[in-house]
């Protein structure tokens, strides 16, 4: 039953810190004229007034906001406002929300829910939330116990519980309108995303692909949370919602029931394909894009195929849930590269044309330029160091295999890059059409497959890879990157020592906002990488930063601090640093966290002096 | 040729006696003090349950009695998690069962050696006993699936390393909480004639198959290290890393109970095998 032990060390490249800077115009810029101006490039949300009404910001998942106050000059004056403790001490992954003068802040479980009065000194609580999620089962949820956020729409917060409810909140009174139980916790499954609302219709998807649930995306109206309608990812065409308007742009994507016939037998049934991440909308298509889960909880070896709809992006029809088209990053998933990462939507020059493109920084490690239209991949670049595959291959839009890296338990495989969490995991990219930048807030990890080790779960000894994690080429964990799409490259980046598991927030002023796990929360120069600011916070980030306007016409921004995800589990959890293995073998690679940092959820409020 | 015995016991007090003769000798008063407080999943036989109905339950109550005292039970489900939680939380102090060796705890002597087995109907007359069983091509085969990335149970490892998987069917251990002792579906598939034969983890295996309403038939796997991965392995008792002279307890309980613990183990219909075979 003795675990190996590995050595950690692997061949160190130097890494391109920082590219070239941009000469080229961005290829999407705006009026300065007006802070709250819709960025042309982006699609306009009909309600920007300088709230934050979800944690994309807009339907495009820009992150981008309007205001101006705060620039590369004055960001230096940035002090603390207001503080609030969550009395939660689980990682905190959620973006506050800011609405008419108030801020909404849901927890990790237990899944508070707190209304902040932005107009009165201190921001005290207007009203508090308490959904009691499902602890009788102790233990039955096993990990993720994070949350991602609520969303505002139509005098209503929508937010999803630990244990599988969506629950309709009055925003004014805190009151329940409605709640959905939509899951069940004692079958494996959870819900830790967003919902994003589209037309009157709450959209949710399940966590759990490791667990053996089958992965789907449901809407409810808004107005009642009855079920309008819901698509699952695995199994026969018409569960999945294909029909007559699926169209997929590559032939490897198109076929009959490829949701049971790229499967062995019935593997199907337990085949994942969760959609644990984000939601984007495009109202001119009338589209909806997200993401599926990787396979699971097969092994690689026991689910020969593509594995079908896993590991890719849907577009659906926002009103009915009919899926238009499809793109698999990872047919039959070897590395646990979840599709689940965020689409930014923005209107691109390509080879001289403008073309609606989605940018997607996928766990793979490589930046999709993708034409949303249709699904066909305009360029994949790495923006990270990548050994698993060699490139992906715009004609058959398949990745180029590199058979040494191809994992078999209890066969040695070592210096696969990126390691399981992906290039990035589900922490969101900003895009500023300003500087026509996307920033990703990146991981630098590559992984060792080394022997078999044994586990025990439920009275079940079992048998697995052993996984070991640890810095990519140049030693750092994180790398907080700015990357033009149109000429594929590297603008600069900065190096961090732990991966940068927070979210970005980027500003019509120029600055770009992120945090870092040892708690560092950073304003950088969106043009040039410049350090402007930062401010050591009481817990590590994982959090997603916003920037509204206040009650007093002035620019703040807020973040919520405290350590854990899959990353810190290692400090919320409180894992053994000697267990390596831990956290599906992250935790070899943080084992100096709990040095650098102590669990707690506490809400930053920053605004100029 | 693999036998299922009671053997394993023989070989595990030689193991205690070892392990006994190079011990210090320390002994904590406070070991006996108070109630035994035991950290067991209340819905997981044969093993536990919160009625007390598992051979994990037995066990505990033949160590309180010797210590003179009664258990006292924290529940927790043995999932992910379930260690840091329960013991390592300092909630309880002894899990009764848990793989020898295994990290993060402190193991006493192994009190048992289990294997996975193959479950038919006896009617059917199968007699599967080794991966490379022709029959495996072609019949439906349930086996137990676990979920970590790359992680299964060892027979799933070994059918797929065999190219047996477009006849498999996935039960995972977690399977529905909210039913009677989760993991068990597997064993009720075979008698149902869901699947032809399953891949079951020893004690799920005997317990839940002398349940069912048709004669099933429990064969080792074989061979029991299939390239690398072990098929058989040995259970202790568990504590805290740091809490050595409970376990020179614990250990001590062992050897002087090793009859009664092997009446429970064969009440339990627990498939037992030797060491190293």
């Amino acid at each position: 039953m003795r675990r190996l032990i590995i050595p950690i060390g692997c061949a160190l490249l130097a890494l391109h810190c920082s590219g070239p800077r941009s000469t080229v115009k961005p290829a999407a810029s705006s009026s300065t004229s007006n802070p709250t101006a819709a960025p042309s490039g982006t699609i306009p949300s009909p309600d920007d007034t300088g709230d934050w009404v979800r944690p994309a910001k807009d339907f495009a998942s820009t992150r981008f906001s309007g205001l101006d106050e705060l620039t590369p000059t004055s960001a230096s004056r940035l002090v603390v406002k207001s503080t609030f403790s969550t009395g939660v001490i689980r990682g905190h992954e959620a973006a506050p929300l800011v609405v008419n003068n108030t801020m909404y802040v849901v927890t990790p479980f237990p899944n508070f829910v707190y209304a902040l009065d932005l107009t009165k000194p201190g921001t005290p609580v207007k009203w508090k939330y308490e959904p009691k999620p499902m602890g009788s089962a102790q233990g039955v949820a096993c990990c993720d116990v994070v949350n991602r956020g609520a969303v505002y729409d139509n005098g209503t917060i929508f937010f999803n519980t630990l244990d599988n409810r969506t629950i309709a909140l009055d925003a004014t009174t805190g009151k329940e309108k409605w709640v959905a139980q939509l899951g069940d916790i004692n079958r494996g499954e959870t819900i830790t995303m967003a919902p994003l609302v589209v037309k009157g219709k709450v959209l949710v998807g399940n966590s759990g692909g490791e667990m053996g649930v089958r992965g789907w995306l449901t809407a409810l109206n808004a107005t009642t949370g009855s079920l309008a309608w819901r698509a699952y990812a695995t199994g026969p065409d018409k569960d999945i919602l294909i029909a007559s308007r699926f169209k997929p742009f590559y032939e490897k994507d198109r076929g009959q029931d490829l949701g049971i016939h790229t499967w062995p037998g019935e593997a199907w049934k337990q085949g994942g394909g969760a959609a644990w991440g984000w939601i984007s909308y495009d109202p001119e298509l009338n589209l909806v894009y997200y993401g599926t889960s990787n396979p699971g909880p097969w092994n690689s070896e026991q689910r020969p195929g593509d594995n079908k709809y896993t590991a890719g992006v849907f577009a659906r029809d926002a009103d009915t849930g009919e899926a238009v088209w499809f793109y698999q990053m990872s047919p039959h998933d070897l590395w646990d590269y979840d599709g689940v990462n965020e689409q930014v939507l923005v209107d691109l020059q390509i080879n001289g044309a403008m073309r609606k493109t989605m940018l997607r920084a996928d766990r793979d490690g490589y930046l999709y330029v993708m034409d949303r239209t249709n699904g066909q991949v305009l360029s994949a670049d790495p923006f990270v160091h990548v050994t698993s595959t060699l490139g992906i291959d715009l004609q058959t839009g398949r990745p180029i295999e590199n058979e040494a890296k191809h994992p078999s338990t209890g066969t040695v495989i070592r210096d696969i890059c990126p390691a399981a969490p992906g290039g990035k995991d589900w922490q969101p990219t900003a895009y500023s059409p300003r500087t026509g930048y996307l920033y990703i807030p990146a991981n630098n990890l590559c992984m060792d497959f080394e022997g078999v080790e044994a586990s025990y779960i439920a009275g079940t000894p079992y048998v697995g890879a052993n996984v070991h994690m640890y810095a990519g080429p140049g030693g750092n964990r994180g790398e907080f990157i700015a990357w033009d799409p149109v000429n594929r490259r590297k603008v600069w980046s900065i190096k961090e020592q732990f991966p940068v598991w927070s979210g970005v927030v980027v500003t019509a002023g120029g600055v770009a906002f992120y945090g870092t796990m040892d708690g560092w929360f950073k304003a950088v120069n969106a043009q040039t990488g410049e350090p402007l600011w930062q401010f050591k916070v009481g817990s590590g980030i994982i959090g997603q930063p916003v920037t509204y306007r206040g009650p007093d016409g002035h620019q703040y921004v807020a973040i919520l601090s405290g350590v854990g995800g899959w990353s810190g589990a290692i400090v919320a959890g409180a894992l053994d640093p000697r267990d390596g293995t831990a956290a599906l073998g992250f935790v070899n690679a943080m084992k100096d966290l709990p040095s650098a940092t102590t669990r707690g959820g506490t809400l930053y409020i920053f605004g100029l002096s | 040729m693999m036998r299922t015995t009671v053997l394993g016991i023989g070989v595990a007090a030689l193991c205690i006696a070892l392990v006994l003769s190079i011990s210090p000798a320390a002994h904590d008063a406070n070991v006996a003090a108070g109630p035994l407080k035991v950290c067991s999943d209340p819905n997981n036989l044969p093993f536990s349950n919160a009625r007390q109905e598992g051979l994990e339950n037995r066990i505990a109550d033949l160590l309180a009695r010797d210590l003179r005292t009664h258990v006292e039970y924290t529940w927790w489900a043995q999932r992910r998690g379930f260690l840091r939680n329960t013991l390592n939380a300092g909630l309880c102090d002894v899990v009764i069962g848990y793989p020898s060796g295994a990290e993060m705890v402190l193991t006493t002597a192994p009190y048992y050696r289990s294997t996975y087995v193959f479950v038919t109907r006896r009617a059917r007359r199968l007699r599967i006993r080794s991966f490379d069983d022709p029959q495996l091509q072609r019949l439906k085969i349930g086996v137990q699936l676990i979920g970590d990335d790359g992680a299964n149970t060892p027979p799933a490892h070994s059918l797929s390393q065999r190219g047996v998987v477009r006849n498999v069917v996935g039960y995972t251990v977690y399977g529905d909480y909210r039913t009677n002792s989760p993991p068990s579906a597997i064993v009720a598939a075979v008698a149902r004639g869901d699947v032809d034969v399953a891949t079951v983890w020893g004690p799920l295996a005997g317990y839940f198959a002398a349940l069912q309403p048709v004669p099933l038939e429990l064969l080792p796997v074989e061979p029991q290290v299939d390239n690398q991965f072990p098929q058989t392995f040995a259970i202790s008792m568990a504590v805290r890393t740091a809490d050595r002279a409970r376990l020179q307890r614990l250990n001590q309980f062992l050897t002087n109970r090793h009859t009664e613990i092997a009446q429970i183990l064969a009440r339990y219909h627990v498939p037992l095998v030797e060491e190293g075979r």
